[in-house]
């Protein structure tokens, strides 16, 4: 086997046939962007533009940035193999209780969305002792939450239906964009602190990428060859730089990409790099290795559930700030959506395969979806076969490609 | 002369790497009970799986003979069809279902579509008075004990009109007044003129009712005894079952036994409240520093619910006793307090419940000490190749890089990364359950080595294994283990194969 792995190193491949081999073997992980920029392309041919101005992609991150913290912790709820239903409603509830905290209770804004983060961890921690220690079904322990949120909801708005909430502060997360840098007469039209902070990413992502590589060739590992490692960093900085000169171009980076940002680079780093990570993708991989290795399962449940819950809270802040209110009809098949995005993004219903990353580009798949054939003038009817047709789609892609390029 | 009810001849089944069954031939004459004997491994349930077709015809080569005409099944379906029934270890009834459904479940009594319950009620009630089983057809099977359950599956394969009756193991999950109303059960039906073959480990109750044995070691067939001229006889059988040399495979080791103890286990007990028996009883033992214990037993004596007991009893028995790890007492309420103190356990699953074979070469051996690798739990990937690199090298890994998915691994690879991932949680008490089953020759010398070295650095294995040979090979004591017992020490000049085969099967 050794020399097999010698030879390839030392055959001088032509830098067409590296591409190709590299496509190849990875196309489960850029799958998903490749599909998500053909759906922008075709979408921006079709809509004559219209898709990818800045407002729209700004609305469009605005839009969809409740169901994509849902899809990070549905993540992690389908690599230990179980399911959360409850989520959606448990959103839209705790929405509503902030709007409550905030109008009726008089509590200031920052004090509201801690409790409301806190309400939705012990939330999570419920269904977690459910399908932890009374070992229910989470599909079964979910969907109890899910009646019973969604009664909850209609409880806490009875009196007074939809509430509206004057808090300024709150409202900004879902509509409001951070500050630019005054005094600065330069490119008048742009936002100039969003470009300075793509720019710090790009050099961040160069950076890193960089020490990465040098780490791996000082083990002696397979690197990415010279001109592919160019190919890849500059792709890559197009994709940020592209995005934020978007973005700059009309308000700026808004507060819930700031937020959806931040939950993906810390999930994806507890993920990824931390011990506590290692512990959900081994649990999700063979639970009874797991157990057998000193990982208690148990506790990985209550952690997974948790954070959802919390997340669920963020979402359902996301949605009350977006709408400038707490309504009745919050938190309506959010769980289904966040479902749909994890698995568009290459989640694996066998559990202990998924990435954090891959669940957000697939809600962003989703929402441009649903963006771009609103554009279009596309009726909800098609749009929800259309919908149904690119999850399947995803599902068979990622099922037919899953056992290649070893 | 009596005619031959089943011939199978020349059978041979490879499996990747092993040959099952090379060249087997056996014969079972009309209404006589035949015994199939063997050590573990075999070949008796490959045997038997050929002929019910669970291994269909064309995946093995060599013909079978069914009352008097060559039979290819594809199915177990076709054997039932032909009169084989075969009743497994694990008892193929559904626990939900009434007695009555279950005889009948797959040969439902029906009037045109629909099943016609009274008759159905009415011939279920006849099959359990021909096993003598007294229960109404309307009982629940989950209500009923094993020995009944037993006698359910009996009844089932009575009520198709069975020529052969195959049990497999049946007394193995039974107390002694069951098996006793089972084998005069057998003989009753023996003289209705049911043949019956019965594979068994307990050698006792195979002289006590056999006709014949046909006795089977490493996939062949080595002779077949009849009783009435005498032949069968305690030692005759262990003889024969055992019969191979002490291959020259175990490398030597210096032994270097301190006094010290490490580990001691003492009255330990547990009771499955899943199988809803006691399956240790009074169990004690004990392992010094540098020392190999072997703990021999046939399957189902009790042998990994012992190591799995200690190791923090992941299945949830219900225990009672003591360990004493190092002259501490200890107790373990999950697999990490026993890993904490520095016990560690290598399943004998590899697959199911030791590895995650989705997962990579150098994330399997880290698993069990992710601490030895981060600080603050951060992983230091870059400690971590390091590490996972530096076991390949000392285990001999053959994998092209520590980043491939273990399950494209050959079993003997496979097993030295599940050792290495306790190898580098350094444990002081490695147990390890089958540590060589299912890889070959060469790969076994390996981890033997591996072994060696191990005890040689101070750490005390116990060595879990059905294969006698391995156990006289590598340990320096032997615990024997019997129905949940320990029937047995022996210090390794002492023991022989016949000797443990003794106390295993009585």
């Amino acid at each position: 086997m050794s020399s097999i792995i010698e030879t390839q190193r030392v055959a001088p491949t032509s830098f067409l046939e590296s591409l190709k081999k590299i496509l190849r073997e990875n196309i489960r992980d850029y799958g998903m962007y490749i599909a998500l920029f053909v759906i922008m392309v075709i979408f921006t041919v079709t809509t004559e533009g219209k898709f990818i101005t800045s407002r729209n992609i700004v609305n469009l991150v605005n839009q969809s940035g409740y169901i994509a913290v849902l899809a990070v912790g549905m993540t992690l709820v389908i690599v230990i193999r179980h399911i959360d239903l409850s989520i959606g409603f448990l959103g839209g509830f705790l929405g509503a209780v902030a709007a409550i905290a905030m109008v009726q209770w008089h509590l200031p804004v920052y004090i509201v969305i801690p409790l409301t983060l806190a309400f939705g961890v012990v939330a999570g921690l419920i269904t977690g002792f459910l399908v932890a220690q009374m070992e229910i079904p989470s599909f079964v322990a979910s969907l109890a939450g899910w009646l019973i949120y969604r009664g909850a909801i209609l409880v806490v708005t009875e009196s007074t239906g939809t509430i509206i909430i004057p808090d300024k502060a709150f409202n900004a997360i879902g509509n409001g964009f951070i500050p630019d840098i005054p005094g600065i007469t330069f490119l008048p039209e742009v936002h100039k602190l969003t470009l300075i902070l793509g720019l710090v990413a790009i050099v961040l992502l160069v950076f890193n990428q960089l020490n990465s590589r040098r780490k791996k060739q000082a083990y002696n590992f397979d690197v990415l060859p010279a001109n592919l490692f160019v190919i890849k960093m500059a792709f890559m900085a197009a994709l940020i730089g592209g995005v934020t000169w978007v973005l700059a171009g009309y308000q700026g980076l808004s507060w819930t990409a700031v937020v959806v940002l931040i939950v993906v680079i810390v999930y994806d780093f507890i993920a990824s790099r931390t011990v506590l990570g290692r512990h959900i993708y081994a649990v999700g991989g063979n639970p009874e290795a797991a157990e057998l290795s000193g990982i208690s399962v148990k506790k990985i449940i209550y952690v997974v559930f948790g954070s959802m819950g919390m997340l669920s809270a963020l979402s359902g802040i996301l949605y009350a700030s977006r709408l400038q209110s707490a309504t009745t009809t919050a938190g309506n098949l959010w769980e289904l959506d966040a479902i749909a995005a994890a698995y568009v993004g290459g989640v694996s219903a066998a559990g202990g395969v998924g990435k954090v990353v891959g669940s957000i580009i697939g809600a962003l798949v989703m929402m441009s979806l649903t963006s771009g054939m609103n554009l279009m003038g596309i009726g909800i009817s098609y749009q929800y076969i259309t919908r149904g047709a690119v999850l399947a789609a995803a599902v068979i892609f990622d099922v037919a490609t899953r056992n290649r390029g070893k | 002369m009596a005619t031959c009810l089943l011939e199978m001849r020349n059978i041979t089944k490879t499996f990747p790497g092993v040959k099952a069954l090379n060249n087997v031939s056996f014969e079972v004459v009309e209404g006589e009970i035949h015994c199939l004997v063997g050590e573990n491994g075999a070949g008796k349930s490959t045997l038997m799986k050929v002929l019910s077709g669970v291994y269909p015809h064309g995946e093995y080569t060599g013909e079978i003979l069914f009352a008097g005409k060559e039979q290819r099944f594809r199915s177990i379906r076709d054997s039932e069809k032909a009169g084989i029934a075969i009743i497994y270890q694990e008892l193929a009834l559904v626990p939900e279902m009434t007695v009555h459904e279950n005889i009948f479940l797959g040969n439902e009594i029906k009037t045109g579509f629909l099943i016609d319950w009274n008759e159905t009620v009415k011939r279920a009630g006849e099959a359990l008075k021909e096993v003598r089983l007294d229960v109404t057809p309307e009982a629940k099977v989950k209500d009923l004990g094993v020995g009944k359950q037993q006698l359910v599956e009996i009844a089932k394969a009575l009520s198709r009109d069975v020529k052969l009756l195959i049990l497999d193991e049946p007394t193995a999950a039974l107390n002694e007044d069951d098996s006793k109303n089972l084998l005069d059960l057998l003989r009753g039906l023996k003289d209705r003129g049911v043949t019956c073959v019965l594979i068994s480990h307990k050698l006792k109750e195979v002289i006590e009712i056999a006709d014949k044995v046909t006795v089977l070691r490493d996939g062949q067939t080595i002779c077949t005894l009849d009783a009435h001229k005498g032949e069968v006889s305690e030692n005759a059988l262990i003889k024969h079952m055992v019969g191979r040399e002490i291959d020259n495979i175990y490398p030597k080791r210096e032994r270097r036994i301190s006094d010290e103890v490490v580990l001691e286990v003492k009255n330990w007990s547990a009771y499955s409240p899943l199988l809803g028996r006691t399956i240790l009883k009074d169990v004690n033992f004990n392992i010094k520093k540098g020392e190999i214990i072997g703990i021999a037993g046939l399957m189902g004596s009790g042998r990994t619910e012992l190591a799995l007991s200690i190791f923090g009893n992941p299945d949830g028995y219900k225990v009672q006793g003591e360990i004493t790890v190092k002259g501490k007492k200890k107790q373990f309420r999950h697999p990490k307090d026993a890993i904490d103190v520095g016990v560690a356990y290598v399943t004998e699953d590899r697959k199911g419940d030791g590895l995650i074979l989705i997962q990579d070469v150098k994330q399997n051996i880290t698993l069990a000490n992710l601490r030895g690798i981060s600080a603050r739990g951060i992983l230091n990937e870059n400690a971590e190749v390091k590490v996972a690199n530096e076991v390949k090298t000392s285990l001999n890994i053959k994998t092209p890089s520590i980043e491939q998915k273990v399950s494209n691994l050959s079993g003997g690879n496979q097993q030295k990364v599940s050792l290495g991932k306790w190898l580098f949680a350094g444990p002081d008490v490695l147990i390890l359950d089958e540590p060589t089953r299912g890889i070959d020759v060469g790969a076994k010398y390996e981890i033997y080595t591996i072994m060696n070295r191990l005890v040689e650095q101070g750490m005390s294995i116990i060595m879990i294994s059905s294969e006698l040979p391995e156990i006289l090979g590598m340990s320096d004591r032997v615990y024997i283990v019997a129905s949940g017992k320990v029937a047995g020490e022996l210090p390794i000049e002492e023991a022989t194969q016949e000797k443990i085969m003794h106390m295993a099967t009585n």
